[in-house]
């Protein structure tokens, strides 16, 4: 048995390959539905209509999309330069903490307010990220540990804002921060749904965020770095440069899922307000090949698989953890299937 | 509160040595992989799926050994699993080890609330008692703090020795060096490299599992979702710092339960003067701490991260 490189790389083979590795993560998925009694036809139609069969059930799966398509487009900005972001969780948590603190205590007008949340948050967290890219690349400290280390001490951060500092004194004892002003709540776009602005946002930031690395000299600096960092630095490209950019940006983007879900969904600060967006939009990002149009879809299939496996597990007898089971079975045959369309397996 | 008196209380050092127990094994297991030349950041997730695995095989009527065996050989089917990724087909070692710690801590949430629906309060098994050995637990100080432990603290330090010797002193040790340093050379001398690498990364993550597993058999006696808790995160970082010897690392990881065992002792004296938080922050804001000093010299193995296929360079 032999692994060579194949001499061409076609759409059609990559399509399906993809393809194959949904079908593979699906049936690992009908075998746990197997295991539970039901069967997994009827799992998967209660699925399929839990995230798609009514207007209010496409507009939760579009509003659970919203955060994911951030994050994911954070992941695979990161990745793109082999800057190994997992810091997405804690990055989330920290735009969501900058919106809380801009946003309660403000007479700011809709058009100025939004904005300058985003804005600030998106700040707050590249430069959070800022902190374990520098480690690497000045003291050679691995970013993956950092960044994953530092999302518990977020979390722990925002722990104690809600229960303490910022605990709001009319939540009935819940610890959760005070809400912010009217003015910075994202306009719904469907009535009666909980669908939000944000969801559009996340689709223009994926078109802003495909252009710029197709289209732009830092974008292709992020990709050559990511490529081959020797041969980037022997064409000049200021590499160090590059990794703190591709840092700021996808810092960036992380944060602003946390500001779109917390003024688009929820309106206060809690300790659950992500379910792990964070660690999913990793899977987003390489269901997508870290194409920044492909974290669209990839996430609005994320996004179908937890909408309608909480609706399954409702009517079937069915932990929702199968959710998670699913995506993580997903990520890896996705990065099995990705290894095949650009390399075979010969036999001798 | 005076830190001093706390030196001074075995209680202290009994906490220090059952804390370390499973950061001495999860370290032990990620310092052979990465000694080999794979990083393996399922790590967590092994983690969670052996404390959940061999804590199920207990609840449901196994022996606790039985529970042990049980997780070291779930350690050992993601360890095949991550050897089939990264070391067979060369995949990114990053994310497919991302991929089973989702995969490990999903799949035992999964798991046990499949097989425990109506669990509200968590059910609790009979775990590991102490040890009381004729004469080495009657020992003053050391007879308690090592000794009087459950039997598994014991198989950590027992593997500290134990991988240090195959490490160092034996060809298959030699070997297992050498494919993470030099896999070509390796390859010269007509050895597998992708067959040691295979067997480094299950030995490892059978570690790992058996650290998970001695939360919920030894340390505690029942399991919830979340329970590891970053304490796999914590193993790579102590990794770095140990420089991939395993005394350091043993080193290591006694230093860092010493610090948690102090950080929660003074936490229960000083009250709400400071926020709780702030202590449980600690334990991971020491880890990158060590890894910052640590990581200016640190000689990481020269192949770690790189794939190796047979005519390729």
């Amino acid at each position: 048995m032999r692994i060579e490189p194949r001499e061409n790389q076609s759409l059609g083979r990559l399509i399906l390959a993809l393809f194959l590795a949904v079908a593979a993560a699906l049936s690992v998925c009908s075998l746990l539905i197997l295991w539970s009694g039901a069967s997994p036809v009827q799992g998967w139609l209660l699925m399929v209509k839990g995230a798609l069969g009514s207007k209010f059930a496409i507009s939760e799966t579009l509003t659970r999309a919203t955060p994911l398509i951030f994050t994911g487009l954070a992941a695979a900005v990161a990745f793109k330069a082999k800057l190994w972001n997992i810091g997405g969780e804690g990055q989330f948590y920290l735009g969501a903490c900058m919106a809380i603190l801009l946003g309660t205590d403000t007479g700011l007008s809709a058009w100025a307010l939004i904005p300058w949340l985003f804005v600030a948050g998106a700040l707050a967290g590249g430069l959070f990220l800022l902190v374990p890219t520098l480690l690497k690349t000045h003291m050679n400290v691995d970013e993956v540990v950092t960044t994953l280390l530092l999302n518990f001490v977020v979390l722990l951060f925002v722990n104690w804002l809600v229960f303490g500092p910022w605990k709001d004194p009319m939540s009935m004892g819940w610890p959760q921060s005070a809400p912010v002003v009217d003015a910075a709540a994202l306009p719904v776009l469907l009535a009666k749904t909980r669908l939000h602005l944000g969801f559009v946002l996340g689709v223009g930031a994926a078109v802003l965020v495909w252009l710029f690395m197709e289209r732009t000299v830092w974008g292709f600096e992020i990709r050559a770095v990511g490529h081959n960092p020797n041969a980037s630095r022997f064409a000049g490209m200021p590499v160090n440069a590059v990794i703190v950019r591709t840092a700021l940006i996808s810092g960036g983007l992380a944060a602003m899922a946390g500001v779109s879900e917390l003024l688009g969904v929820k309106g206060y600060l809690t300790t659950d307000l992500s379910p792990g967006f964070g660690y999913t939009g990793i899977v987003v990002a390489m269901l997508a090949a870290l194409h920044p149009l492909g974290v669209v879809a990839s996430a609005l299939f994320v996004a179908m698989i937890y909408i309608g496996a909480d609706s399954m597990s409702r009517a079937i007898n069915i932990s929702n953890y199968i959710a998670d089971v699913t995506t993580a079975v997903s990520l890896l045959a996705v990065l099995c299937a990705l290894f095949f369309t650009k390399y075979r397996i010969r036999r001798g | 509160m005076d830190i001093l008196q706390l030196f001074l209380e075995t209680g202290f050092w009994v906490a220090m040595v059952r804390m370390a127990t499973p950061l001495i094994f999860g370290t032990l297991g990620e310092l052979i992989c990465e000694r080999a030349g794979v990083v393996n950041l399922g790590i967590e997730g092994i983690m969670a799926a052996g404390c959940m695995g061999g804590w199920m095989w207990v609840f449901l009527g196994g022996s606790l050994w039985g529970g042990i065996v049980f997780a070291a050989c779930i350690g050992i089917a993601f360890g095949m699993l991550h050897s089939l990724f990264a070391v067979y087909l060369g995949l990114s070692q990053h994310v497919s080890g991302l991929g089973l710690t989702m995969l490990g801590s999903s799949l035992s949430a999964f798991v046990f609330r499949m097989l425990l629906p109506k669990a509200t309060t968590p059910p609790k098994i009979v775990p590991f008692a102490p040890l009381d050995l004729p004469v080495l637990s009657h020992i003053p100080f050391l007879g308690e703090v090592v000794f009087s432990q459950t039997a598994l603290t014991l198989l950590a330090f027992a593997m500290v020795i134990i991988v240090a010797y195959i490490l160092f002193k034996t060809p298959l040790g030699l070997a297992l060096r050498m494919v993470g340093e030099n896999p070509m050379a390796v390859e010269a001398q007509g050895l597998s490299v992708l067959g040691l690498r295979t067997a480094a990364v299950c030995a490892g993550s059978a570690m790992m599992a058996v650290g998970g597993a001695f939360l919920t058999l030894s340390a505690f006696d029942a399991y919830y979702i979340g329970m590891v808790n970053g304490r796999g995160w914590i193993c790579i970082a102590l990794v770095v710092f140990s420089s991939w010897k395993p005394y350091k690392a043993l080193l290591g990881c006694l230093l860092f339960a010493a610090f948690d065992a102090v950080q929660m002792r003074v936490q229960q004296q000083a009250g709400m003067a400071i926020p709780y938080q702030l202590y449980l922050a600690l334990p991971y804001i020491f880890s990158i701490i060590a890894l910052i000093i640590m990581s200016r010299k640190a000689a990481y193995p020269k192949a770690l991260l790189i794939p190796f296929r047979k005519g390729e360079r």
